[in-house]
């Protein structure tokens, strides 16, 4: 069963197409990864999935409902977590508090004024948001300012935000750009755990070794169209592939 | 490591606050501050900045504009008297709830820009309050003379109760405690520690949380499936209400209220006073209203010939220098040395007082424990704690 489809999504930017004819079904449980050379509008077609950006044409269904001038913190509220391409934390929260963030927003929803009791004694947050922290390996770091920490942590700690929330569907916009060899074998291992709770992941990624070690499924996209599509082996040898990377040096 | 708050040190908090506001006019005469017209004020504004602080501390929405929230709750508490007692109870709940409503009106507007165009809608809405206090709401403001208090007013609840008409224009009072001198000062303290209470009490709860969280990460924000509108909105609104009852509070000790209260100077004083003290800080916003109110009394009533006292001890010429250069930073233009003061901390301290005291903390500590041998384990503490 799919969990997302995209169904012929067109969007102009001042006469200039980004998007064309978009078609695509994510299945449920599946590492989707979108790979494509820069300008494809692979990150405007994330922005179509998180509410940043309006289809000018086209559908895009969210386990059967459809997602189009939704709100950003509904669309979150149905279930779509996001990671940014640079980590987007609260840098002058702790890195405790920057779960607990995620976690009261899942747990009272998009407002709730909670203005008299004390976050700390909140047992079930705090229990929550401590669980997570330790299963990214970010426990001992708990009472740092988030800001202070490496790009790497930054990143743990984004994917700590969007986990504790249980999303139905987790959107990864290049989780690896810029980081070192180091950080991205970690964040690829850290990844593959998250795989085993079952959480469905889009991927947008320009790094070949990780798009092969993660996906499932491969969708091409060049100048805004899905040129190709199917199971990583078979997308390396690709012709159309190789042509929309000229060359396929990365391949 | 940021050491974290816990409910046993907020309680050490609040019991040092109240011992320290409710002796305030032991400790605070040796300074020349012991009189409670100074005093009034050091509380009145001290709540103005707390509940200022809400809003531009927490969640980092600038307000330009909260003297139309002070001007409000004056206007509404002088007709809580006007009209209905002499009583203080209705007039600070009536400007508490003028104040809120106005300020949800002027939130709503406002809130749907940040940053500096935020700042510039507030401070609009405020200045056309101000222009319209002075103008088409005259019979409402009484325009340029202010409203005041006059014998034939009717006030309906005193007069229900008493036996014989007025003679002279009766004082605002709390149950037949008259609210001037030391009662007022009493009561406007009264209403700060509580106000003080749930400042701290915001500040430590999910909400509170959630306001640094937006201050810090608004696009984070939005993609964490929590609304930021109606967070920014209660806090404009709580913070109104702060401004409102600080309204109230200037026309309980003192029952007249003008348009100059709603000008752009007075709400931007409140600024100066949440920056002096430390932004975001539970303690600086008191401190740093504090700091620039003594300033303004103390500096503003120097005059020449008090500083010829204080200089009298040198040669006449060097005297009459001195006194030439230090008489324009005092008397009309103490203002001089407040902006002199503001940009010595803006710059070297950038986190207020408060941040003075932590730094000082931390120095005193480290040298104590270097006094004490180097051999001492450093458990991680080196650092300086958070001030609050």
């Amino acid at each position: 069963m799919s969990i997302l489809s995209v169904n012929n999504v067109n969007k102009s930017f001042a006469g200039l197409k980004a998007l064309n004819q978009v078609n695509l079904e994510v299945e449920e449980g599946s590492v989707h990864a979108i790979i494509g050379p820069n300008g494809a509008g692979k990150s405007t077609l994330l922005n179509c999935f998180v509410g940043r950006l309006i289809p000018d044409t086209g559908t895009v269904n969210f386990l059967g409902q459809s997602l189009l001038g939704i709100t950003p913190h509904a669309i979150n509220q149905a279930g779509v977590a996001r990671v940014f391409q640079t980590p987007e934390i609260f840098g002058d929260l702790t890195l405790l508090e920057n779960v607990k963030i995620p976690t009261l927003a899942k747990r009272d929803g998009a407002f709730s004024l909670r203005a008299w009791s004390r976050i700390d004694q909140d047992s079930l947050v705090t229990d929550k948001a401590e669980h997570i922290l330790e299963d990214v390996g970010l426990i001992e770091k708990r009472d740092i300012l988030a800001g202070s920490l490496s790009r790497g942590d930054k990143r743990r700690l984004e994917l700590a935000m969007c986990l504790v929330q249980d999303p139905k569907l987790l959107l990864l916009d290049e989780p690896t750009a810029g980081m070192s060899r180091a950080d991205t074998n970690n964040t690829i291992d850290l990844l593959k755990r998250i795989g085993e709770r079952g959480i469905t992941k889009i991927v947008i990624e320009h790094d070949m070794h990780v798009v092969f070690s993660l996906a499932t499924k491969v969708s091409v996209l060049a100048q805004g169209t899905v040129i190709a599509e199917g199971a990583p082996e078979d997308m390396k040898g690709d012709p159309r592939v190789q042509e929309a990377y000229l060359g396929g040096a990365h391949l | 490591m940021t050491k974290q708050p816990t409910a046993r040190n907020d309680l050490l908090l609040m019991a040092v606050f109240t011992l320290a506001i409710l002796t305030m006019p032991i400790w605070a005469a040796p300074f020349g501050a012991g009189y409670p017209d100074l005093l009034q004020k050091f509380a009145i504004y001290g709540l103005f900045a707390v509940g200022f602080n809400i809003l531009f501390g927490l969640t980092g929405y600038l307000s330009f504009g909260h003297a139309a929230f002070l001007g409000v709750g004056s206007y509404t508490a002088v007709w809580s008297f006007k009209l209905l007692s002499m009583n203080v109870i209705p007039a600070v709940i009536f400007g508490m709830m003028t104040s809120g409503l106005f300020a949800l009106l002027i939130g709503y507007v406002s809130l749907r820009r940040s940053g500096i165009y935020f700042s510039i809608l507030t401070l609009a809405f405020a200045q056309m309050s101000y222009n319209l206090a002075y103008s088409v709401l005259t019979p409402i403001t009484n325009g340029e003379t202010g409203l005041q208090l006059a014998i034939g007013d009717a006030r309906i609840l005193d007069n229900m109760f008493a036996s014989e008409a007025a003679t002279a224009i009766p004082a605002t009072n709390l149950f037949g405690i008259e609210m001037s001198g030391y009662p007022g000062f009493y009561f406007c303290a009264a209403l700060l520690i509580i106000g003080f209470y749930i400042a701290l009490r915001i500040t430590r709860s999910p909400l509170g949380t959630i306001l640094k969280a937006i201050k810090s990460n608004q696009n984070r924000m939005n993609y964490t499936g929590l609304n930021t509108r109606p967070y920014t909105l209660t806090a404009f609104v709580i913070s109104g209400m702060y401004a409102g009852l600080a309204g109230c509070l200037l026309a309980v000790t003192d029952p007249l209220a003008g348009a100059e209260r709603m000008q752009w100077t007075a709400s931007g004083e409140v600024v100066l006073m949440t920056i002096l003290g430390g932004v975001g800080t539970l303690l600086g916003p008191v401190l740093g209203a504090g700091i620039i109110k003594y300033f303004e009394n103390i500096f503003s009533s120097y005059n020449d010939q008090v500083l010829h006292g204080i200089f009298a001890f040198l040669p006449d010429p060097i005297e009459n220098v001195l006194v030439a250069i230090t008489g324009l930073f005092v008397g009309d233009g103490w203002h001089l040395t407040l902006g002199a003061l503001f940009m010595v901390i803006v710059i070297f301290l950038p986190g207020g007082v408060i941040e003075g005291f932590t730094r000082l903390y931390s120095w005193v500590r480290a040298k104590v424990k270097q006094d004490a041998g180097g051999n001492s384990v450093n458990n991680g503490k080196s650092q300086p704690q958070s001030a609050e």
